[in-house]
């Protein structure tokens, strides 16, 4: 059982993965190549029949490929018994796939079963996985499928998946049919899941949004699965490989990529504070000191109550309690740049308190900081790309002069 | 972010109904309706029965002996024919809807069409050119007939599955006999299910035609009474045909009620 942050997944390498239909002249999916880093998460995306989710079921062979090789964690197990291979690979695609006619505890049960675990131990992981995607065991335990939104179905199927703990996680679309809230809540799930277990994970999906909130590294695929571009997500947003990328990233990349950084990992600013407990003398001393014109109120547990400013105890006459503008919005610590953003737009004076776990107040973003962290951020990545093609045409440079150097050995013989 | 994750649990699932087991959908009508309709009917012929002076051909059709043997005969025969109809259709059923052997589907339905086009009196009359006449023959006839109604609701209850189902469940990793076995005929069980029963009531009724190439059964009483042209020894054989098929039925349903796997209700 997944332990802290060790990483349980396993390395995938696709070696010139091709899938061919009868005697057609164009394959389904031509020549695919990819390595795929133990515990990370990548995302094949692209237009509808590119071949992705074709590309995907010859990973755990529901498609056997026409030539090509699957290597996971190194072993070949393109020959191996199919059936034998699928136990060791989680499997969750759209509509969930949930058998109608088992509760969602038999249905989460099938992979231990079939591996032959004992009736104890295959109980406490249906509980355990029900715990795990955040649904109550005994709530949910003997209900069946069709008594389920289509959130907790979806929910169930990733438990299923994950039951035996496989290294490796291939899902198909698995949010494509659930409304866009509840895809978000699956989507934050799947984070937190991630984040704790550390599996490897292949996920198809159209929509690239979704590829970019989830993908460690996303693989933008065109007709016949031919690789356009195959890096972060950040790369792909700020510097496209060419048109077909471009076109699928769409409008607002650099808004896109207000969805990739964090609050946490921007500066935040200090203001002013003062407890709300706290004499009105040390209140009034603070403000005066401070270098803005503005001071942040703190309740009784740290958290952000209200905004003082320099004339406020004046107009109140000198009641600190009547004093001063509630405080309206805040974002927490783990909230996007982009809803960062939101709440700054919004806010009437164009700052927000950050607070941290707990509520308690960390400092506040405004759209100075915020403006300045996204210039600094896209810099950096636009730096980072140049550095990455710079490496590559060397590389590629490299490689030529080698074959070249081998083509004049050989004609020197 | 910022909304709690109780939002998408607050979609219209009415837990408080569910969390309790669903009743099942038993009507009232099919519970206690056809009972009480079949012990009316059999109540009614037997009182009328014995008030009536009969005269000695009719006293001897009429004998308990006599009608309780038909009875039982007919029974028997049913039991026989639904069992061998059980034994050839599902299995020939799952084979039809299996890789290669698919392709001979379109051939195998004409065929058990075929047998059930053919007017069962012809059918029969047919067969005791080649198997002489007894119960055997009746046999064969009957389970010719009810082939049918099993293999092809066995195939549309296979094929009706959604395939994302099957590929879900071989994606698990189960064996094709698993997908089969646990995943396709569990839910395939409501509509051959139903095909059984219908086998069931077709083979009450081919029953009674047994009595025509001697295979006994309450066939042997409606033929007896039209022979020799008691009218009352017709009616008894009929209503107890009758009194049976529906009795069948009711049995049949009550099966189906319990045999459909729960998860599937209402669905």
């Amino acid at each position: 059982m997944p332990e802290g942050d060790a990483v349980t997944g396993a390395t995938i390498e696709l070696d010139e993965l091709t899938k061919r239909y009868g005697h057609s002249a164009q394959p389904a999916v031509d020549g695919v190549s990819m390595e795929i880093a133990a515990g990370e998460t990548v995302i094949l995306v692209g237009p509808s029949g590119c071949g992705k989710s074709t590309c995907l079921r010859m990973i755990n062979r529901l498609i056997e490929p026409t030539s090509g090789r699957i290597l996971i964690n190194g072993e070949d197990v393109t020959g191996i018994d199919p059936v034998k291979l699928r136990r060791r690979i989680g499997y969750a695609i759209q509509s969930s796939g949930l058998f109608p006619h088992m509760t969602v505890a038999e249905n989460i049960a099938q992979v231990p079963k079939m591996l032959g675990w004992s009736k104890s131990t295959v109980r406490d992981r249906v509980e355990q996985m029900l715990d795990l995607v955040g649904l109550d065991p005994r709530e949910f335990h003997g209900r069946y499928p069709r008594q389920l939104s289509g959130g907790q179905q979806q929910r169930v199927g990733v438990a299923r998946a994950l039951a035996a703990d496989p290294p490796v996680l291939l899902m198909d679309e698995p949010f494509g049919a659930v409304d866009p809230i509840t895809r978000d809540h699956l989507q934050d799930e799947l984070i937190r899941l991630q984040h704790e277990l550390h599996k490897t994970i292949v996920f198809v999906t159209h929509d690239f949004d979704e590829a970019i909130k989830l993908g460690d590294r996303i693989a933008v695929l065109r007709e016949q699965s031919h690789i356009a571009q195959f890096d972060t997500p950040e790369a792909i947003l700020t510097n496209p490989a060419d048109d077909f990328v471009s076109g699928f990233v769409g409008a607002g990349a650099a808004l896109k990529r207000l969805n990739l950084t964090r609050v946490r990992d921007v500066g935040v600013v200090d203001v002013p504070t003062a407890a709300m407990d706290d004499p009105r003398e040390t209140v009034v001393d603070r403000l005066r000191e401070g270098t803005s014109n503005e001071l942040l109120l703190l309740d009784r547990r740290g958290r952000p109550y209200k905004w003082l400013r320099t004339g406020d105890l004046a107009l109140a006459k000198g009641s600190l309690a009547r004093a001063g503008t509630p405080v309206t919005g805040h974002v927490s610590r783990d909230a996007t740049l982009r809803d960062a953003l939101e709440a700054v737009l919004t806010d009437s004076a164009g700052r927000v308190p950050v607070t941290g776990r707990r509520g308690e107040y960390v400092g506040v973003v405004d759209m100075e900081t915020l403006m300045n962290s996204v210039h600094e951020l896209l810099e950096a990545d636009r730096m980072a790309a140049i550095e990455h093609r710079h490496d590559l045409e060397e590389m590629r440079a490299h490689h030529t002069q080698e074959q070249l150097e081998a083509g004049f050995g050989e004609g020197g013989r | 972010m910022t909304a709690g994750p109780g939002t998408e649990e607050a979609q219209p699932v009415t837990s408080a109904l569910q969390s309790a087991p669903m009743p099942r959908k038993v009507t009232a009508k099919k519970l206690i309706v056809t009972p009480i309709v079949i012990v009316l009917a059999l109540i009614g012929t037997y009182v009328w029965i014995s008030n009536v002076s009969l005269d000695p051909i009719e006293k001897n059709s009429l004998s308990g002996a006599l009608v309780r043997q038909a009875l039982w005969q007919h029974i028997r025969l049913t039991a026989y024919s639904t069992f061998f109809v059980l034994v050839i259709a599902i299995p020939l059923g799952i084979a039809l809807t299996r890789g290669g052997v698919r392709k001979a589907s379109p051939v195998a339905t004409a065929i058990a069409n075929l047998g059930q086009s053919i007017p069962s009196i012809g059918l029969l009359a047919l067969l005791t050119f080649w198997l002489g006449i007894g119960p055997r023959t009746a046999l064969v006839g009957m389970v010719a007939y009810a082939v049918l109604p099993v293999l092809s609701n066995t195939m549309s209850g296979l094929r009706g599955i959604d395939p994302q189902l099957v590929d879900a469940a071989r994606g698990i990793g189960m064996s094709g006999f698993g997908v089969l076995t646990k995943v396709e005929l569990p839910l395939a069980v409501p509509l051959i299910l139903a095909g059984v029963r219908n086998a069931l009531v077709l083979n009450v009724g081919t029953g009674t035609l047994a009595g025509f190439v001697s295979g006994g059964g309450l066939g042997t009483l409606i033929t007896n009474g039209i022979v020799t042209q008691r009218t009352r020894v017709l009616i008894v054989g009929s209503v107890l045909a009758v009194a049976l098929a529906l009795f069948v039925d009711w049995l049949a349903s009550l099966a189906e009620l319990q045999l459909t796997p729960r998860g599937l209700e209402e669905s």
